[in-house]
């Protein structure tokens, strides 16, 4: 008897608090930033693209519609199953329609699978892998800031073009790592270079010397990293303490941000060429997005991944507003209607594959005497238009694009 | 050039070298963590936080007090074993008398909270140390050129192996600190503070830990997960070593790294796998480890 | 109608919450503490009920996750072939590991245990199938018996529910039997039990292969809830967090283990938002648990139940 009243109570308690919980308010618009907040790439995304999307919120007014606009955040720690777990959650029990930064392929592709199943909308800044305007490209999903096309693209040709014929690849060995090699090797062989060799690390690792010496014995004119984060960190820091720049060899770093930068000292990074999609010291448009930014960063400037999540919240924005909708699909469309003209893409554009085109910059890492002052690291060497810097739509694997 | 299975002989010496370098590191953490359990019977899972921060201390010594890398030296194994007394005297005195998992467990614990607190104020990417300007540049060996900063790494890790090994097996002291740990109440009956001599080898094996981090700044980012990516590796080392043995603890050190070393030039994929072959290799057939006494 | 004891009712009621919980609190966190608590259920036999701490129970989960994936996905598998293509690799990768670990104690048992994870790590890594860093994605939850479809919530978390309460009805079993005496007997004085005339090896041989098909159980649910198979599953620091739940918990009891699990699920599930905080909460925790609660939340409350007439 008692235990009848027990079940009974339960269950009503139970499905009372179910029911409020039911229906959810759609009554605002919420933006979800998933990054690595305290991992490998912590410093180049996390808390940065966090207050990047809420600055774009700001400076959007707050309020759409007369509705207002909430920005939520979480660590998915590089690992793919806690971002799955995060968007699903997101998506499904707390009303977030669209996910912003998603640093780290495994886990942009495993967000990008959540969205697609759901109809929402993900926007990658942080991710580098063609993949998502290949394969598993979707309607909903878009490739912000950069990829391995384009990095492969803007600094192997540079290279190449400055005699830089003979390679040897110190790659991580994962997908990124991997795609960031054959892509770049493609571009040097076109540009009628050669590659002596290639050697994987374990990712993560800390120490580079036997590989780096491998690379020296190779003879190789220029030796490639086809790795990111700390990895680059520490390959770069070790080959000047084995004389390797030295000896005449010069590093390509393939990835690199200026919190690499940063953290390395002009004195060991000087001399080396990089493809960017964003420079804070370019204009006065960057400048001021820059200062915005380093007040609420503790001076750090912003890196393209952080520049990048601003303007793709910003634009999503504009495009749920001009859409008079939150519902995926329909704002995804009206996106790609939109043309991008912020700081961040002077004339950009959403293409079918979901790759938004603006242009790319090919920089060089100035000498402590070059720098007049604290982040003054880079100086642009050229531009790369669009065209030139994308893999072109016609070479996509996407199903969506019409061929 | 001669070629020893595709790989040039002069190629093979330097990564020899390097993984000489590398084993030296590996020689001098589980050392450390060697002592601690054969003297303390504690399985010390936070050895690796502890190296880290070590590193960190001396980072910040350079960047808050001006102190330079040779008085780090100094300096910092004493503040980190500070530390680790403290533990020691607060926490771990009270699993002396229980099974080895509730050690292993506390370090454990211990870890991740000093692992934690560090990337919640440092971030990941690292701090730059530079290498001291007395130790900068390098020898062209002609197979290689050694940074000359690595060879004093090697020299510097002999000393103290070497040191710490005579220290506790050919000095009182560490005859009163064996005994003291093998029977406490006939060591305590003549007179001799056992809980200080306890306290005072875990104060050890930390400035030992610790030194290696001061030693690992300039060549290794300093990282908050420098610690936690090399604590399961020094872990097999004091494993296949034989865990209650000092001599072993080195030897195995320096031979692992080597071993490290050749993979990473016939099969780079496997060298951070390769440790954990051997250890179950040599778990099978020496159950004690190399060095190892049975207990 | 034959009497309830207070015990029996603890039960029924626990099921009953369960049975109406999905429509309160989000069912895929509730799968998810299902999940490990199945998993923290099989460690903790081989630890709490043999005495034996394995290091390397990680291979387990992670590898049968993979191979449940790569049946569902790419062979197209129903789900209930697919759990048993995972378990029975997990139950043959357990006996070959078993045979070989069992040959040693205490720490260095689980020190091979852990060698023998780190090597499947490493296959996990290079192998073709896996995706290495991406893992697998988008595994199809199919159709239960190719009647009931999977991807309702609902329908999976029962489907969840119902294999979690059979596999602890089936560890209580196992436990309470005559075999879960000998165990127990090997485990708090090994050398009697042989002087007994025990083949010792043998029992805890197979109590490792059982504990080895239930943490597998455990890995392929989750990769059909989650629809994704990663390497974070068969890494060290799954080992280490399931070590983690079970001391929470409470080892050797029923309850314990589970118990623990949802704990620190939920714990990672709010405080995701914080960053490193939540690797100093679980540091803390160990820390607490090892030094104040060492029987675990269970062991702790355990006395308070007896007293009350309702836990055996």
């Amino acid at each position: 008897m008692i235990m009848k009243r027990l079940l009974l109570s339960a269950a009503a308690l139970a499905l009372s608090a179910g029911m409020a919980q039911a229906q959810y308010s759609d009554n605002k618009v919420k933006i979800g930033v998933l990054t690595d907040l305290s991992g490998t790439y912590s410093d180049l995304a996390g808390q940065g693209s966090v207050e990047a999307a809420k600055m774009a919120v700001e400076d959007f007014g707050g309020k759409l519609n007369g509705m207002p606009i909430e920005v939520v955040s979480a660590d998915h720690q590089n690992k793919a199953d806690i971002a799955s777990s995060t968007a699903r959650k997101w998506y499904e029990n707390e009303g977030v329609d669209a996910i912003f930064d998603l640093v780290t392929t495994a886990a942009a592709v495993a967000v990008r699978e959540v969205s697609r199943e759901k109809g929402k909308i993900d926007i990658n800044s942080g991710a580098a892998s063609t993949v998502l305007t290949n394969a598993q490209c979707s309607a909903t999903g878009f490739h912000w800031t950069y990829d391995t096309y384009a990095l492969a693209v803007g600094t192997g040709t540079a290279v190449v073009k400055q005699g830089g014929d003979t390679w040897f690849f110190l790659t991580a060995d994962y997908a990124f790592g991997q795609s960031l090699q054959a892509q770049t090797e493609r571009v040097v062989k076109a540009n009628g270079g050669k590659v002596l060799g290639a050697v994987n690390h374990p990712f993560p690792n800390s120490d580079f010397s036997s590989f780096l010496l491998q690379a020296q014995g190779s003879g190789a004119k220029i030796i490639g990293l086809a790795n990111a984060g700390s990895d680059t960190i520490n390959a770069i820091k070790q080959a000047k303490e084995f004389g390797i720049t030295q000896a005449g060899q010069k590093l390509a770093g393939l990835l690199v941000f200026i919190s690499d930068v940063n953290s390395l000292g002009l004195d060991t990074a000087q001399g080396m060429q990089l493809t960017t999609g964003f420079y804070w010291d370019m204009d006065d448009g960057t400048r001021a997005f820059a200062k915005r930014f380093g007040a609420r960063m503790k001076g750090k400037m912003p890196t393209m991944v952080q520049a990048g999540v601003y303007s793709s919240v910003m634009h999503y924005l504009k495009a749920v507003q001009a859409a008079k909708t939150d519902e995926g699909i329909k704002v995804a469309d009206k996106m790609r209607e939109l043309p991008i003209a912020d700081f961040f893409a002077k004339n950009g554009k959403l293409r079918a594959d979901g790759r938004m085109v603006h242009d790319m910059y090919l920089a060089e890492v100035k000498t402590p005497a070059e720098s007049k002052g604290p982040w003054d690291y880079y100086k642009i060497l050229r531009t790369i238009p669009a065209d030139e810097a994308f893999q072109p739509l016609a070479e996509s694997t996407c199903a969506l694009v019409k061929k | 050039m001669m070629t020893i299975l595709g790989i040039p002989v002069q190629a093979l010496f330097g990564q020899l070298l390097l993984g000489l370098i590398n084993g030296a590191f590996y020689a001098m953490l589980s050392l450390g963590l060697a002592l601690i359990f054969g003297l303390l019977n504690i399985v010390n899972f936070s050895h690796g936080a502890l190296y880290m921060m070590g590193a960190f201390v001396a980072w910040l010594l350079l960047n808050l007090c001006g102190m330079g890398y040779w008085t780090a030296l100094i300096v910092t194994p004493i503040v980190v074993a500070i530390f680790g007394m403290v533990i020691e005297r607060t926490m771990l005195r009270r699993l002396y008398k229980l099974d080895h998992l509730y050690g292993l467990l506390l370090t454990f614990g211990l870890a991740l909270i000093i692992e934690g607190v560090f990337r919640q104020l440092y971030g990941i990417s690292g701090m730059p140390y530079a290498v001291p300007k007395e130790l900068a540049g390098g020898w062209n060996l002609g197979f290689m050129f050694l940074p000359i900063y690595r060879g004093w790494v090697v020299g510097a890790s002999l000393v103290l192996c070497l040191g710490s090994w005579l220290l506790i097996e050919k000095t009182k002291l560490g005859a009163y600190l064996r005994a003291a740990t093998e029977n406490p109440a006939l060591v305590q009956a003549f007179g001799i503070n056992v809980p200080v001599m306890v306290t005072l080898t875990y104060g050890f094996g930390v400035a030992l830990a610790a030194i290696a981090g001061v030693l690992a700044a300039p060549i290794y980012s300093v990282n908050p997960q420098m610690g936690s990516n090399l604590i399961i590796v020094v872990f097999a080392v004091v494993v296949i070593g034989g865990m209650g043995s000092i001599l072993g603890a080195v030897i195995t050190g320096f031979m692992l790294g080597l071993v490290e070393g050749l993979t990473k030039v016939f099969y780079p994929e496997a060298a951070s796998t390769v440790i954990f072959v051997v250890m179950a290799i040599v778990l099978m057939i020496k159950p004690a480890g190399l060095f190892g006494k049975r207990s | 109608m034959t009497r309830l004891t207070p015990q029996t009712t603890l039960v029924v009621v626990l099921i009953a919450l369960a049975l109406i919980a999905p429509f309160g609190i989000y069912p895929i966190f509730l799968m998810k503490g299902l999940c490990f608590g199945l998993f923290a259920a099989a460690f903790n036999l081989l630890l709490g009920y043999v005495g034996l701490l394995s290091f390397g129970h990680a291979m387990f989960f992670g590898f049968s996750a993979y191979v449940t994936a790569h049946a569902a996905k790419e062979w197209g598998l129903t789900p209930e072939l697919a759990i048993l293509a995972g378990v029975a690799t997990a139950a043959v990768l357990g006996a070959i590991t078993g045979w070989l670990a069992i040959r040693r104690s205490g720490i260095y048992f689980a020190m091979v245990t852990l060698a023998f994870s780190q090597m499947m790590y490493f296959v996990a890594v290079q192998a073709p199938f896996t995706h290495g860093e991406d893992g697998i994605q988008g595994v199809p939850r199919g159709h239960l018996l190719g009647l009931i479809d999977l991807n309702d919530t609902m329908a999976m978390y029962y489907f969840v529910l119902a294999v979690f309460v059979a596999a602890l009805l089936l560890i209580q079993r196992i436990v309470t039997s005559p075999f879960g005496q000998v165990l127990k007997a090997i485990r708090d004085n090994e050398p009697r039990a042989i002087s007994l005339g025990y083949q010792v090896d043998r029992y805890k041989l197979l109590a490792f292969v059982l504990s080895a098909a239930l943490a597998g159980l455990a890995g392929s649910l989750k990769a059909l809830v989650f629809q994704l198979a990663s390497l974070t599953d068969i890494h060290w620091h799954a080992s280490g967090e399931v070590v983690l739940m079970t001391l929470l918990g409470g080892v050797g009891t029923v309850f314990g283990p589970t118990t623990g699990a949802f704990l620190v699920v939920a714990i990672q599930n709010y405080l995701s938002e914080v960053g490193s905080w939540v690797t100093i909460i679980q540091g803390g925790i160990f820390v607490i648990c090892v030094l104040l609660f060492r029987s675990g939340m269970i062991g702790v409350l355990t006395p308070w139940l007896k007293r009350r007439g309702i836990t055996g």
